[in-house]
């Protein structure tokens, strides 16, 4: 059973997601890799404003193909998330709520996450061609000298996802492979 | 002696460049299907469901399976009988920037590894000239996205390290790697040469037809266990629980030193991909 999620993503709602609840996302979302990532930081080490509100936002770390004529944008799976990590404690700190992207997490991110209430999704990776269906609107926000790196505004309509991590630590990596693994264990015993 | 005019090296190249990004080869769709069919835990068969759905969306529309159309590596078997009118390897780059462009695709590569800048072209293409007999020439486009690369190993073993010590390190590789490299993966592995030559071995493995074992049955067999292996740690599709882990072991090898035992695992996605002509 999918969880309607909408954005901005308040502290409250991302308390109220459990590490394995599949969701669909809906509303505007921003994407960051790292060399976005990157800028971000120090402009927030520099007590400098960023170029969008990242009070409750999410990041998607996703670095699209090129949008055809007609097209509102190309490809668009998540990239690796852990080359985030050194920067998303900071943007918590600062507010953000949501990262969407997939692969594993450090525990500094998920330090961070549990003290200020902020959720990790997975998207499927390599799923680029079907996610971008789902992705209505891209509008750039910042560093278009960056290429596929820009960061955009989305606007998505029931974007499919999975808590990896909760609020609360739960990590779906962890626990969805110990289900498997001991579901058969017991059924070879 | 014949003469290839290095204009139609270019059109090749760009053209595998977008079909290589946009059509998933048999052999893998073959193995994802396989994999759909034989997966018994749920969360994972939906997920393989998905990926189906995807390259279908991809092919039928021409669009990128993934947006990480990668750095175009570009294999060339050159007949020393063939003359190539023109620069060969300008040929491929112009190939490349013609393709990248035209298809749509994501411009990934920078010019220099510490100043990071994009070269906006997706060029310089990553080459590998062979040089065999008769005037054939061949061109493979195997676009390699970094999300598994980033997750590839190589290995100094010593000669009593042996089977055991190769086999644990490859599923080690793929135990470490978990769900980053987007499971399920094809493991590329690399046994024997010199350190560079080795890892050469594992990304030609990656290009063998996922269906075809190993012609000698010694590594045919190891490639079996691994895969046995693989598929026994759990990770699943996407890394959340299940069977299907990798879709397939490629083993190459080649004669090494007496003192020595390189193995390297080169890590492809479920997006594995490639395409060759043959001009």
């Amino acid at each position: 059973m999918d969880i309607r999620i909408n954005t901005p993503l308040t502290r409250e709602a991302a308390r109220a997601l459990n590490a394995g609840d599949s969701v669909l996302i809906s509303g505007e979302i921003y994407t960051a890799r790292d060399a976005a990532h990157k800028k971000l930081t120090e402009l927030a080490a520099q007590g400098k404003p960023l170029p969008f509100d990242i009070e409750n936002a999410i990041i998607y770390y996703v670095g699209p193909t090129p949008a055809k004529p007609g097209q509102h944008i190309g490809s668009a799976g998540p990239t690796t998330s852990y080359r985030m990590d050194a920067y998303s404690p900071a943007l918590i700190a600062l507010g953000q709520t949501g990262m969407i992207g997939k692969g594993m997490r450090g525990p500094e991110v998920v330090e961070a996450m549990k003290a200020h209430s902020a959720v990790y999704f997975a998207a499927i990776g390599g799923a680029g061609a079907l996610l971008s269906r789902c992705i209505v609107d891209s509008r750039l926000v910042a560093y278009e000298e960056l290429g596929a790196e820009a960061v955009r505004k989305l606007t998505v309509i029931d974007f499919p996802a999975i808590v990896a991590i909760d609020s609360r630590g739960n990590n779906l990596y962890d626990d969805g492979r110990r289900d498997y693994l001991s579901h058969i264990e017991t059924r070879s015993e | 002696m014949r003469t290839v005019d290095s204009a139609l090296v270019r059109d090749t190249v760009k053209r595998l460049c977008i079909e290589a990004n946009c059509i998933l080869p048999c052999d893998v769709r073959e193995k994802l299907e396989e994999a759909r069919s034989s997966e018994r835990w749920d969360s994972a068969r939906r997920i393989l469901d998905r990926l189906v759905e995807n390259y279908q969306i991809a092919e039928a529309t021409t669009s990128p399976m993934c947006q990480d159309t990668g750095v175009a590596c570009v294999f060339v078997e050159l007949g020393q009988e063939v003359h190539i009118a023109g620069n060969l390897t300008e040929a491929i780059n112009e190939g490349v920037r013609l393709g990248y462009n035209e298809g749509y695709l994501r411009k990934s590569v920078v010019g220099d590894p510490l100043r990071r800048e994009n070269t906006r072209d997706n060029t310089p293409a990553m080459i590998y000239y062979d040089v065999v007999e008769g005037d054939g020439l061949r061109i493979t486009v195997a676009p390699k996205g970094f999300g598994s690369e980033n997750m590839s190993r190589i290995a100094m073993l010593k000669p009593s390290d042996g089977i055991e010590g190769v086999m644990d390190f490859v599923v080690d590789a793929v135990n470490k790697a978990g769900p980053n490299p987007c499971p399920p993966v094809i493991v590329g592995v690399g046994i024997g040469g010199t350190f560079d030559k080795c890892a050469l071995l594992a990304k030609r493995a990656l290009l063998r037809d996922a269906n075809t074992r190993h012609c000698d049955p010694f590594y045919a067999d190891m490639e079996r266990r691994l895969l046995e292996r693989i598929n026994a740690l759990g990770i699943g599709p996407q890394g959340f629980g299940g069977r299907t882990t990798a879709l397939a072991v490629n083993i190459e090898t080649m004669a090494t030193h007496i003192a020595g035992l390189p193995v390297a695992v080169n890590l492809n996605c479920h997006v594995t991909r490639h395409m060759s002509a043959e001009l």
